[in-house]
């Protein structure tokens, strides 16, 4: 398991992709599977970016924890931001024609979609948001 | 993200190279809203485009809402990992991809 403790930042998007990528390299996983994780990791973290300590900022910790067999991958997200549950919104409408869409809330859809599972818990005044994916099939 | 801008009269081609995401979208953000006046089609060539994110979405919904009022915008060259993005969330339905 490996952590990165970070300000919670657009501008350290690059660094954490850089760290999340770095963890998932020994696992061997496919491009693809690389872009969905990298792609959730940031909706995640732009999303506690903007909002969490909104408009002051501060810290948040990125957890990766690769299985011992290098299946699955499980990726914590913890911030002390405003309790915020991203999953509770809504999904888009995605049937909408385009001067109709609403932009808000695709991200976290994405991310639903991307991963095989995630969850939200409010902890002692953390914000902690996790990502399961594997890294072996093709699932979803 | 890089882009390669090819103009001819009131048609323009934008080549993406690279990942359109919350760090690179502002960039082509600001450039559609500020070179499509008396555009009337819009190319997006993403054949080196390697990753996109919502932040990239939201640019090209911009995009094609521009140019529904003022002509038509195709994607073309979109490889597989993205064109899965643009179904999973419906973009499909309202971009014209070729």
């Amino acid at each position: 398991m490996k952590e990165l403790f970070i300000e919670a930042l657009t501008d350290n998007l690059d660094s954490v992709l850089a760290f999340v990528d770095e963890q998932l390299e020994a696992t061997e996983c496919s491009m693809k599977i690389q872009m969905q994780i990298d792609l959730a990791v940031e909706e995640i973290f732009v999303n506690i970016a903007n909002y969490a300590y909104d408009p002051e900022t501060g810290p948040a910790t990125v957890r990766v924890d690769v299985a011992p067999d290098g299946t699955v991958v499980t990726i914590t997200f913890v911030d002390n931001g405003v309790p915020y549950d991203p999953l509770a919104k809504a999904d888009p409408d995605i049937t909408l024609p385009a001067e109709q869409r609403e932009i808000g809330g695709l991200g976290i859809f994405l991310v639903k979609k991307n991963m095989d599972d995630v969850s939200y818990e409010y902890v002692n005044g953390s914000n902690i948001l996790t990502l399961k994916k594997g890294l072996r099939s093709e699932k979803k | 993200m890089e882009y390669n801008i090819i103009t001819s009269g009131s048609k323009i081609v934008i080549e993406l190279t690279g990942r359109l995401d919350t760090t690179t979208a502002p960039k082509l953000d600001a450039f559609i809203h500020s070179s499509l006046e008396g555009i009337n089609e819009l190319c997006i060539d993403m054949e080196r485009l390697e990753y996109i994110s919502s932040a990239g979405l939201r640019v090209l919904l911009a995009a094609q809402r521009i140019m529904d009022k003022q002509g038509r915008m195709i994607i073309t060259g979109c490889r597989e990992e993205i064109t899965e993005i643009f179904d999973i969330t419906g973009f499909s339905d309202i971009l014209t991809i070729e």
